[in-house]
């Protein structure tokens, strides 16, 4: 029988895992040149960290992967994180809560259970949270910080598709619902599905109109923003403050070159958006996404910290970049044979030769000696070595390891 | 006209009948549906039965709760029992391989919430603003937690019981989700029904998908006649219980107590012991009996339950059968309970079981057996987690436990290749033409408890005399 991995995983091999990498570096660099500090938080998490409201949407909770842990008996179930987002809020009340401003960023995994097929059940992500500050220039940092990381990694036709919870939520207690029945909309416009808000239509015909020209927004951009707001806000003040904020907000992506569109129903699976929310794209293809929780940290208990995040994914992207061969060995890479006495002096030769900075391998009989630049025979008994030199004809023989390296330094 | 062959005769076709509740009014369906199933009978003592009708038409006689799971990995083209199991498997088990085609229209239940009056919630809203742990059982631990993420409970646990989730609260759990023919325990607010169902025609979605059922299901859907929903809610009957006098205080020592038919064994055990109790077994279903110990209250639960009961520190003692104790710690090996003394009565040996035809003797040959096999052996038992650690142990390959709720004897050799399970003779595998392999360890009736509780000065006498007593009673025979 052969085994199969699971059903939904995915397995890297050496050229996917380079390309993951240089996605993994390149945004590790520019994160880290951004004031941007690493932390990693646990792959399982208590589920009541994702169950309140303002947290995940039900659709979301109903695919965790949640379970008995071994000490279990209490009932209490466990989870394989399904975001990083709130786990990295827990971490900052519990080991970071007096920074006033925390700049932090992560490489991390989520699980997520996935039936069609299409998708993988764990997905990487590389995220940014900057937790403290609640300002349309902290979210326009984020954004700038991930079009850099997009455009370093060559990838085309980039779009930002904008959203505001704080809109949603305003437009929807004006229409006199509770705080419960505004949170089901919500969740259905984040799970997709804008149904429920067209049958809100009638209730006021200011606001059912407002609805309307916000359901139809998709396409339309910053200026389609302002106009909304001389035309609603006069009769629903309470849209001015989130209106203001996203403009400002769109205002600034767009002076950073992006390509921006509007689109209410941005945002899917997270409750806890309370602000700008947005989704980044290249070509068709969801890239990463974020927005402002200012209400998450309050909620698993912190103080009242206003927040904001973004996540790019890491497995979308790697599909988008042009194929990569793993590093093959080079002109300046050592194949190192040994004489059959002499396999531990030429281990040490390895040692010595790595940390001079070369790539040097020991001949196992397997490898192809014509992709390697140098071949390097270790003889026994204090015999000294025979370098040779793969592209040209001839070799040299050499008393000890600085002359080798001396050798190798003189050629490249 | 009644053709014979109403069913090509190469079409195989199997189906899952239920046993218990559901059987007689299944019966009279399949009656009218002329399907010519005999020996569908409550007292029937073959599970496997023909259709005079249609030839390559079988059935078998399987546990309600059992059947979605077999419908799902392909053991049976349609299966007929309650949707309240079919939605347990199917709220956790989101693409699982089941079809709900049609509701009966008989066999009506409800699934309803009711909490502790100390909680002080008169609605299922207010449950959204505890901050709290709220404790939940339910016979249905997957629809429970479908229903707390749902309702958006901020912390919650579930505990799955085999049995009587309504006798937990109000001190043992905050909410329980009962069935309404099962009745609403007295003294517990009412949260109102989650859901009302009734017996449902499933089927694989394979066989649905592919094989042609249509001759088998026309005559099925005339006899059910116009019947498109599910079945009425039945009424709700109050159980009157006695709810516990205060808040037990820490010195008090809780002893759990077996219902079902272990409670004769007890009640002489505690005789002997000069230990009376009142209104055990209860007439009743009173499950707080009145035992004459100062100082010391009793409950009466399911034997499967009770370890993790006792790990969570509902409860200080128990009496239950090793074979469910070993099935907790496999569970979680780092749980606090642990035997304290063995009651000698209940003996049961747990056994790998396998079929006759199998043709093989001990374990060795099962993994020969495994080697060669091309698809998962299917290990069969309602112990999961003894199982689970037999198959690893044993190194058994690629396997799936199939969870079964009693009457395991009847999965093999079609339905699982191994079983692990309890037998006092042996009697009922030789019946069924089984062969024991192995056995794994033997069980007794046992008193647990809860190490670090029974660790505390002021219980410690009292687990002393109860034990000391309990050993007069073993010594003094029959």
């Amino acid at each position: 029988m052969v085994v199969q991995r699971c059903k939904g995983s995915r397995d890297l091999v050496p050229e996917e895992m380079a390309r993951f990498r240089i996605i993994e570096d390149k945004f590790r660099d520019i994160a880290g040149k951004s004031g941007y500090r690493e932390v990693r938080t646990p792959t399982l998490e208590y589920l009541h960290l994702f169950t309140s409201i303002g947290t995940l949407t039900p659709s979301m909770l109903k695919r965790v992967y949640s379970f008995l842990d071994w000490d279990g008996w209490s009932g209490e179930r466990v989870v394989l994180r399904p975001d990083v987002t709130i786990p990295v809020a827990r971490l900052y009340i519990e080991n970071m809560a007096k920074e006033r401003l925390a700049r932090l960023f992560y490489v991390s995994n989520v699980f997520r259970f996935e039936g069609t097929g299409r998708k993988t059940r764990e997905r990487w992500q590389c995220g940014l949270e900057l937790l403290g500050v609640s300002s349309s220039v902290a979210d326009a940092e984020l954004v700038r910080l991930a079009l850099s990381v997009l455009a370093e990694l060559g990838l085309k036709d980039i779009t930002v598709r904008l959203s505001h919870g704080g809109l949603i939520h305003g437009l929807l207690a004006g229409f006199g619902l509770s705080r419960e029945e505004q949170t089901a909309i919500f969740d259905r416009i984040l799970d997709g599905d804008t149904s429920g808000l067209k049958k809100l239509k009638g209730v006021s015909p200011e606001m059912a109109r407002a609805l309307g020209s916000l359901l139809e927004l998709s396409g339309q951009s910053s200026g389609f923003l302002k106009n909304f707001k001389a035309m609603f806000v006069p009769a629903i003040p309470a849209l001015e403050a989130p209106l203001n904020d996203f403009i400002s907000t769109v205002d600034l992506v767009e002076s950073l070159g992006g390509n921006c569109v509007i689109d209410i129903t941005t945002g899917r699976g997270f409750e806890y958006y309370t602000g700008i929310m947005f989704q980044l794209f290249s070509g068709k293809n969801i890239v990463g996404g974020g927005g402002r929780y200012d209400d998450l940290i309050p909620l698993v208990g912190g103080a009242k910290v206003p927040a904001s995040g973004l996540a790019l994914n890491i497995y979308t992207i790697m599909d988008l970049l042009p194929e990569t061969a793993a590093k093959p060995p080079d002109g300046t890479s050592v194949l190192v044979k040994a004489e059959p006495e002499a396999i531990a002096e030429a281990f040490g030769v390895i040692t010595g030769l790595q940390r001079a900075g070369y790539r040097a391998e020991m001949y196992l009989g397997a490898q192809d000696m014509s992709a390697y630049g140098r071949i390097l025979l270790v003889k026994a008994a204090g015999g000294g070595f025979v370098l040779t030199d793969t592209a040209k004809v001839g070799s040299q023989t050499l008393p000890s390891l600085e002359a080798v390296i001396g050798a190798l330094g003189k050629a490249a | 006209m009644v053709r014979k062959t109403a069913l090509a005769a190469e079409t195989e076709l199997k189906v899952a009948l239920p046993k218990g509740d559901l059987l007689a009014d299944t019966a009279a369906l399949l009656e009218r549906a002329d399907w010519q199933v005999a020996g569908y009978t409550a007292d029937a003592r073959l599970y496997r039965l023909q259709s005079g009708r249609h030839p390559g038409l079988s059935a078998k006689i399987l546990n309600e709760r059992d059947i979605p799971v077999q419908v799902a990995v392909g053991n049976y083209d349609l299966g007929i029992c309650g949707a309240d199991w079919v939605r347990e498997l199917m709220v956790k088990f989101r693409s699982v391989a089941v079809v709900k085609v049609k509701d009966l229209g008989y066999g009506g239940d409800a699934l309803r919430l009711v909490a502790s009056p100390g909680l002080g919630v008169t609605s299922r809203e207010e449950l959204t603003g505890i901050n709290t742990p709220l404790r939940i059982t339910s016979e249905y631990p997957n629809i429970a937690e479908s229903f707390a993420l749902e309702a958006r409970l901020r912390r919650f646990s579930i505990f799955g019981v085999y049995g009587s989730p309504g006798i937990y609260p109000p001190e043992h759990a905050e909410l329980a989700i009962v069935r309404n023919s099962a009745g609403v325990p007295g003294g517990l607010v009412d949260l109102g029904t989650i859901w009302v169902y009734g017996a449902c025609l499933i089927a694989n979605r394979r066989s649905w998908g592919k094989k042609n059922l249509s001759e088998l299901l026309t005559p099925f859907g005339e006899a059910l006649g116009k019947v498109e929903t599910a079945a009425a809610e039945p009424e709700v009957s109050p159980i009157e219980i006695s709810l516990p006098d205060a808040e037990t205080d820490k010195d008090i020592l809780r002893l759990a107590l077996p219902d079902g038919h272990q409670q004769s064994h007890v009640v002489k055990l505690l005789e002997k012991a000069g230990i009376r109790i009142a209104d055990y077994p209860s007439a009743n279903g009173n499950c707080r009996p009145v035992i004459d110990i100062p100082g010391t209250v009793v409950k009466v639960i399911r034997p499967q339950d009770m370890p993790t009961q006792i790990a969570i520190g509902n409860f200080d003692l128990a009496i239950t059968g090793r074979d469910w104790l070993r099935e907790h710690l496999y569970q979680f090996p780092a749980s606090p309970v642990k035997e304290l003394l063995d009651l000698k009565y209940g003996w049961v040996r747990l056994v790998a079981v396998v079929s006759e035809t199998m043709g093989i003797e001990d374990t060795a040959g099962l993994k020969e057996k495994c080697a060669a096999l091309k698809s998962p052996l299917r290990v069969a038992s309602e112990y999961i987690n003894i199982a689970d650690a037999y198959a690893r142990e044993k190194r058994l390959g690629e396997y799936r436990i199939i969870p079964t709720w009693g009457a395991t004897e009847a999965f093999l050799p079609e339905d699982a290749d191994l079983l692990i399970e309890n037998t006092e003779t042996g009697g009922t595998i030789k019946r069924h033409n089984l062969k024991i392999i192995d056995t794994l360890f033997e069980s007794t009736a046992c008193l647990v408890g809860h190490t670090g509780r029974l660790r505390t000065d002021s219980l410690k006498p009292r687990v002393a005399a109860l034990m000391d007593a309990l050993r007069r009673g073993l010594e003094a025979g029959d």
